[in-house]
C-alpha cells in the first residue's frame, strides 16, 4: 500500500475528472508522449528484426520466470560472492525495514537516490522520511517532482505531467540561485548545480536496477543523465532494490532485453549510461563504495507465478504501453492511483493494492490492444484486464445496477424468440425519444447522451423486416 | 470452375445492426450474394454476448457462445458486419470454452470459419464490387478490434478503392481508439468523450464528405458526436458504400 493516502481516498472516475479539466496537463502529456510514440515507431521502422527481437526478449522472460528460484539462488551466490551483501523481502513493509536499518545502522544522514518505481512501489520515500533521513532524488524529473511533492506519473518520465513553463516556475522558487533563463540548457545547468554538492556529500546512494545478471551476480542500471552512477559511486554505501523479476541469466540476455527497452521506451538505440555493478570496491581499485547491499523485493510477484497474471511478469517496465493508451493519453499517469500507471499499471495495481480499491483500472479500458500491439515482450496486457474483470464479477465488486442490467440482457439474449420480441418494442420505444435522425437525451443512457447524439434506430428490426421479406419469397409462387 | 457449388453463408446481423441500422445487415447480404454466395440469416441468433464477455460475466458469455455455435454450425462460413463481433467469436469463444471438453472444439471449429465481412469478401472470395460509382470524398477510421484482432486494414481499402469518384483522405490517428469500447463509453463517459472530442477533430479536419468504419459500435459513437460538434460529416459503415447504399439516409439522418 505504497500509494499515498489522498490518492487512496479519492476515486478514479474523480481523479481522472480533475485531469480532464486540467489543460496544462493535457498539453504536456501529449508532448511527451506524442514524441516517444513518433520516435518509437522509427526505431521499430530501422530494426528489422524487431519481431524476432520481441519473440526472444518474451523467451527469455519465460525462460526466467519458469525457473525463477533457480536463478535467484545462482544470483544470489555469485552477488554474495563478489562481496555484495543480499537481502531478501517478501513485502514492501520488509523491504522498508530492511533498507532504513541499513541507513540507521550506518548512521547516515544523507541519501541520494536515483529513481526507481520499485522504490516507489515499496513506500521507500515515505519510510527515509519517517526515520528522518535526508533523501535527495537525483534525476531530472525526479528532483522536479520532488521539489513539487508528487509522485511519479509515468515510468519513464516521472514528471511528464509537468510542461517545461511550469518546471521554470518551481525553479525559479526552489533554487538558489534561480536559474537565469528557462531555456532547457539553463534549467539543467542549475539542477545539476544544486545536486553536485549532494552528490559529494551522501552517506548512501540508493538505486534500482533493470537487469541482475545471475551468472555474474552483476546488477545492472541504466539511466540519460548518468545521476545513477554519481548516486552509486561516490557514497560509501550503495543499495540496490530489484523485483525479484528482474533476474536475467546471462549479460548477453541482459543486451537482448535492453535493445528492446530503449527502443520501445524512447526510441534510441541504447541509453547514454548503461552501467553493471558487481560488489563493492575491491582492494587498489580507485573508486566505488565500501559496502553494496541487494534487496530483492517479492511483493505480490510470487503470488503471480501462479494466476493469471503470470505474463506480467515479463514486463521490463519501458512504457510503451501508456504511451499508446488512448484512456492515459486524456488522464496521465496520477488518476491511476497506484505506483505504476497506465495499461501495466491496471494489471499491477490490483495485485499490488488489492482489487477492491482498484477495480476501476481494469475496467476503464476500451480494449483497443494497442498496448499490446506494442508491449516489447508481448504481454497480452487487454487479456489480463479481462481477467480482472472475471474476478471482480465473481467476487462480486461490479455494481449491482450493472450485474442486473447484464442479467437481465443475458435472460433474453438466451431467448431468441424473447428477444425479437423485446427488441421490436424497445426499437419502437426508442424511437420515441428522437427527433429526426437523433435522440439528444434518454434516461438511463446519460453517460452516452451527455456527450453525444444516440442515432434513432430506423424503424424496424432486421430481423422483423428480413423474415417479412422470406415470407413474401415463399408466397410468390 | 462452375462445378463448385457456391458456399452456404450464415450471415450474423449483430445486435445493434439489428436493432440500430438494418441497413447494414443488407447490406451484407447483397454483397454476400453478389460475391455469389448462399447466404442464410439463421433465427437463432442474437447478440455474441460481448457486453457479458467484457463486464467479466464468464457464464452469460459462455451460454451465449454456446447458443451461436450452435446457431452457426451448419454452414461453410459465418460472415459478420464488425470486426468486434467477429473477433469474439474468433478469439473470445476458443478462450471462453477452453476447458469444456465438448464445446472447446467446436468453439474453434467455428472460429476457423468466421470472417469479418470485408476480410471474407477480399481474402477468401476474391470478390470485387462491379459499376459503382460515388462522387465524394471520404475518410476512413480503424476499429481497433477489427484491426488488432483480425489484421484487417488493406481490405475494405481494396474494396472502396473499386469505388468509382471516391476520393479517399488519410485520417490523422486512423488506427487509434475511437472511446467507443462497449459498456466503457457509458462506464467512463467523460474519458471516453475526451477521447471521442479528439477523434471528431481529427476527422473535421480531413475535411471529407463521409466517415467510413467497419463496426456500427465506433460509428455511432463517432457520428454521435460529430453530430453533437454541429459537424456536417455524413457517416457510413463501409459496406453500405460498397453495396451502392449511400445514396440513403446516413446515419442519424431521418429515412
Ligand atoms: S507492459 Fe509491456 S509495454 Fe508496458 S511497460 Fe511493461 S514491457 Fe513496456
Amino acid at each position: 500500500m505504497s500509494a499515498p493516502e489522498a490518492t487512496v481516498q479519492v476515486s478514479f472516475k474523480n481523479r481522472a475528472k480533475t485531469a480532464l479539466a486540467d489543460r496544462t496537463l493535457k498539453i504536456a502529456i501529449d508532448r511527451t508522449t506524442g514524441t516517444a510514440e513518433a520516435k518509437r515507431a522509427v526505431a521499430v521502422a530501422a530494426f528489422p528484426e524487431f519481431q524476432a527481437a520481441r519473440a526472444r526478449g518474451r523467451a527469455i522472460k519465460d525462460h526466467v520466470i519458469a525457473h525463477l528460484d533457480h536463478y535467484l539462488e545462482q544470483f544470489e551466490r555469485n552477488a554474495t560472492a563478489s562481496g555484495a551483501t543480499v537481502h531478501w523481502a517478501s513485502d514492501d513493509a520488509e523491504a522498508r525495514a530492511i533498507i532504513t536499518r541499513i541507513c540507521l545502522d550506518a548512521k547516515a544522514k544523507l541519501v541520494t537516490r536515483s529513481k526507481s518505481m520499485l522504490g516507489e512501489e515499496i513506500g521507500l520515500p515515505h519510510a527515509l522520511a519517517d526515520a528522518g533521513i535526508e533523501r535527495v532524488e537525483t534525476d531530472l524529473a525526479e528532483h522536479i517532482i520532488q521539489l513539487a511533492g508528487e509522485a511519479p506519473s509515468h515510468i519513464v518520465w516521472p514528471a511528464m505531467h509537468r510542461t517545461r513553463e511550469q518546471v521554470a516556475e518551481l525553479f525559479k522558487i526552489a533554487h538558489h540561485p534561480p536559474p537565469a533563463a528557462d531555456d532547457p540548457a539553463t534549467m539543467v545547468q542549475s539542477a545539476r548545480r544544486e545536486l553536485r554538492a549532494k552528490f559529494l556529500g551522501a552517506d548512501i546512494g540508493i538505486s534500482g536496477s533493470n537487469f541482475l545478471v545471475a551468472d555474474t551476480g552483476a546488477t545492472c542500471t541504466v539511466t540519460n543523465e548518468g545521476n545513477a552512477e554519481l548516486t552509486t559511486t561516490p557514497p560509501r554505501i550503495h543499495i540496490v532494490t530489484a523485483g525479484i523479476e528482474k533476474i536475467v541469466p546471462t549479460t548477453a540476455h541482459a543486451l537482448s532485453l535492453l535493445r528492446l527497452l530503449v527502443r520501445s521506451a524512447t526510441g534510441g538505440e541504447l541509453t547514454q549510461y548503461t552501467t553493471f555493478h558487481c560488489g563493492p570496491k575491491r582492494p587498489g581499485d580507485a573508486d566505488g563504495p565500501e559496502e553494496m547491499h541487494i534487496v530483492l523485493v517479492d511483493n505480490g510477484r510470487t503470488r503471480m507465478l501462479d494466476n493469471e497474471f503470470r505474463e506480467m511478469l515479463r514486463c521490463i517496465r519501458c512504457g510503451a504501453c501508456m504511451n499508446h493508451c488512448v484512456v492515459y493519453r486524456q488522464i496521465g499517469g496520477h488518476a491511476y492511483g497506484g505506483t505504476y500507471p497506465g495499461p501495466m499499471g491496471s494489471v499491477l495495481t490490483p495485485v499490488l493494492n488489492g482489487l477492491a480499491g482498484s477495480r476501476d483500472l481494469p475496467n476503464a479500458c476500451t480494449m483497443n490492444g494497442r498496448c499490446a500491439e506494442v508491449c516489447p515482450v508481448e504481454i497480452p496486457i487487454p487479456t489480463l484486464l479481462r481477467a480482472w474483470r472475471i474476478r471482480s464479477w465473481r467476487e462480486r465488486l461490479e455494481p449491482g445496477s450493472l450485474r442486473v442490467g447484464i442479467g437481465i440482457w443475458a435472460v433474453l439474449a438466451r431467448r431468441p424468440g424473447l428477444y425479437r420480441l423485446a427488441s421490436r418494442i424497445g426499437v419502437r420505444a426508442l424511437r420515441l425519444f428522437g427527433k429526426g435522425g437523433w435522440i439528444a437525451r434518454l434516461p438511463l443512457a446519460g453517460g452516452w447522451t451527455a456527450h453525444r447524439d444516440l442515432p434513432r434506430p430506423a424503424g424496424r428490426t432486421f430481423m422483423d423486416q428480413y423474415r417479412a421479406q422470406q415470407a413474401h419469397k415463399e408466397d410468390r409462387p | 470452375m462452375s462445378e463448385q457449388p457456391p458456399p452456404h453463408v450464415g450471415l450474423f446481423v449483430t445486435c445493434i445492426v439489428d436493432a440500430i441500422r438494418p441497413c447494414i445487415g443488407f447490406s451484407a447480404l447483397q454483397l454476400l450474394e453478389e460475391a455469389g454466395c448462399r447466404v442464410e440469416v439463421p433465427e437463432a441468433q442474437t447478440c455474441c454476448g460481448q457486453p457479458a464477455l467484457n463486464s467479466g460475466d464468464e457464464k452469460d458469455a459462455a451460454a451465449l457462445a454456446r447458443q451461436t455455435i450452435a446457431a452457426f454450425e451448419g454452414f461453410d462460413y459465418v460472415v459478420l458486419p464488425s470486426g468486434s463481433c467477429a473477433g469474439t467469436i474468433v478469439h473470445g469463444y476458443p478462450d471462453l470454452l477452453a476447458n469444456d471438453p465438448v464445446w472447446a472444439p467446436r468453439a474453434r471449429t467455428l472460429a476457423a470459419r468466421t470472417h469479418e465481412i470485408t476480410s471474407f469478401l477480399v481474402d477468401v472470395m476474391g470478390f470485387r464490387p462491379k459499376g459503382r460509382r460515388l462522387s465524394a470524398t471520404a475518410t476512413y477510421h480503424d476499429s481497433c478490434a477489427g484491426l488488432r484482432e483480425l489484421g484487417i486494414a488493406a481490405q475494405p481499402r481494396a474494396l472502396l478503392a473499386e469505388v468509382e469518384g471516391l476520393e479517399m483522405r488519410g485520417l490523422e490517428g486512423n488506427d487509434v481508439c475511437c472511446g467507443f469500447g462497449g459498456t466503457f463509453c457509458v462506464k467512463y463517459s467523460d474519458i471516453s468523450n475526451a477521447i471521442v472530442t479528439e477523434k471528431a477533430e481529427a476527422i473535421e479536419r480531413t475535411e471529407a464528405d463521409l466517415l467510413l468504419a467497419g463496426d456500427l459500435g465506433c460509428l455511432m459513437n463517432m457520428a454521435g458526436k460529430l453530430n453533437r460538434r454541429g459537424a456536417r460529416t455524413r457517416c457510413f459503415h463501409t459496406i453500405e458504400v460498397l453495396a451502392g447504399r449511400a445514396d440513403g439516409p446516413a446515419i442519424g439522418e431521418e429515412g
